[in-house]
């Protein structure tokens, strides 16, 4: 990173980042804009959509960050049988199907509480334990891909798996919800 | 290190974050459960929901971990002092960024959905929620990243561990809220 720090220098090295990553994001707003009309008449899935979005990217998040310091410190090979890899992996599985059921019951008595929920609170807990279950799976699969790609590459895991690994997860996010809502409703 | 001792550890030291973040997630819904009326006034506002809150934890969180690295490294001093460049730079770009991202992702969303024939808002309806928008969630985030950075590095607390969690918190919070107030006042004025 250089030691100056001019806007125009920072804006050149993060600019063509994040208008790349926001066009992706469209994408997975055009996927809500498609069922927006389903989402506006339960507000209990319009409520589940931030927090599923941001806690699929923080899951992925925690573990890029996790391996890329490990990595950094010599202690991870990318291989199957590489314990603190597996280790990892299994936090991040078991964090997804700790948090999911509780963002299911927050979503719903919030929802309740301020504009009244129409969908039962049965309904909008399995919508988000059934997301967060496959959430933490792909988190997990996006997250060691990108730092394995990063790794191959040479490049400073920091700087692309974390970007990359948010991103892709907030997008996920959107799919897996959507298409949950249409199985489970 | 058995993969059950790393993951036990893994797990004990990610939960507090994740429930943090999950709580400011749950905020951001509520917001948006209650938009219901202004998301049915400006058509393709919520396409841009995803974009513009990807923007804030993009631009914000790398924000935080420069001034992370430049407090590690001795470029910056964990106090606010307008005069040093290094700061004003890392503000002003994280700022004037975090606009421009917001206007382009606006732009992009109407473009799609006009040639997609959906009938979005006008252009400079989305445009100008984006900008107002961008502005005040950016100061409200540039104070929130700057204070607790600079806080919790003066009280001997490792700032990269901070940034995380403090960016997908209140960017959510900020930017939703930010979000609902910034259309209730394009569609007073318009």
């Amino acid at each position: 990173m250089p030691t100056e720090w001019r806007v125009r220098d920072i804006s050149r090295a993060m600019l063509p980042v994040l208008l790349v990553l926001s066009v992706v994001e469209i994408g997975s707003g055009l996927v809500l804009g498609e069922y927006e009309e389903r989402l506006l008449t339960s507000p209990s899935l319009l409520v589940l959509v931030p927090v599923t979005i941001g806690t699929a990217g923080n899951l992925g998040s925690v573990l890029a960050a996790r391996l890329s310091t490990a990595f950094h410190l010599g202690l991870l090979e990318f291989s199957p049988t590489d314990d603190r890899l597996a280790g990892n992996a299994l936090a991040t599985a078991a964090l997804s199907v700790t948090v999911f059921p509780l963002v299911g019951v927050g979503a719903w008595g919030a929802t309740e509480a301020t504009v009244g929920a129409r969908l039962p609170p049965t309904t909008v807990v399995a919508v988000s334990t059934l997301s967060g279950a496959i959430l933490g799976v792909l988190a997990i699969a996006v997250t060691i891909t990108t730092a394995y790609a990063a790794y191959r590459l040479g490049a400073d895991p920091d700087d692309l798996v974390l970007p990359v690994v948010t991103n892709a997860c907030d997008v996920l996010g959107v799919l897996v919800l959507i298409g949950t809502v249409l199985l489970l409703t | 290190m058995s993969i059950g001792s790393v993951a036990r550890e893994a797990y004990r030291e990610g939960l507090p974050a994740l429930a943090a973040s999950t709580i400011g997630g749950l905020f951001a819904g509520v917001v948006l459960g209650g938009m219901r009326g202004e998301l049915g006034a400006v058509s393709g506002l919520l396409v841009l929901v995803p974009a513009l809150l990807a923007t804030r934890g993009n631009v914000y969180g790398s924000l935080g971990a420069r001034l992370a690295s430049g407090l590690h490294q001795g470029l910056i001093e964990p106090r606010v002092d307008w005069a040093d460049e290094r700061l004003r730079g890392a503000v002003g770009a994280a700022l004037g960024n975090g606009v421009l991202v917001s206007v382009f992702a606006a732009t992009v969303a109407w473009l799609v959905l006009t040639l997609g024939n959906a009938d979005p808002a006008p252009l400079v309806t989305l445009v100008a929620i984006a900008t107002v928008a961008g502005l005040l969630s950016g100061t409200a985030l540039t104070v929130a990243v700057v204070t607790v950075v600079f806080v919790g590095y003066r009280r001997g607390l490792n700032p990269d561990t901070l940034v995380g969690p403090i960016v997908t918190t209140t960017g959510d919070v900020f930017g939703m809220t930010f979000l609902l107030l910034a259309t209730r006042f394009v569609i007073g004025v318009t």
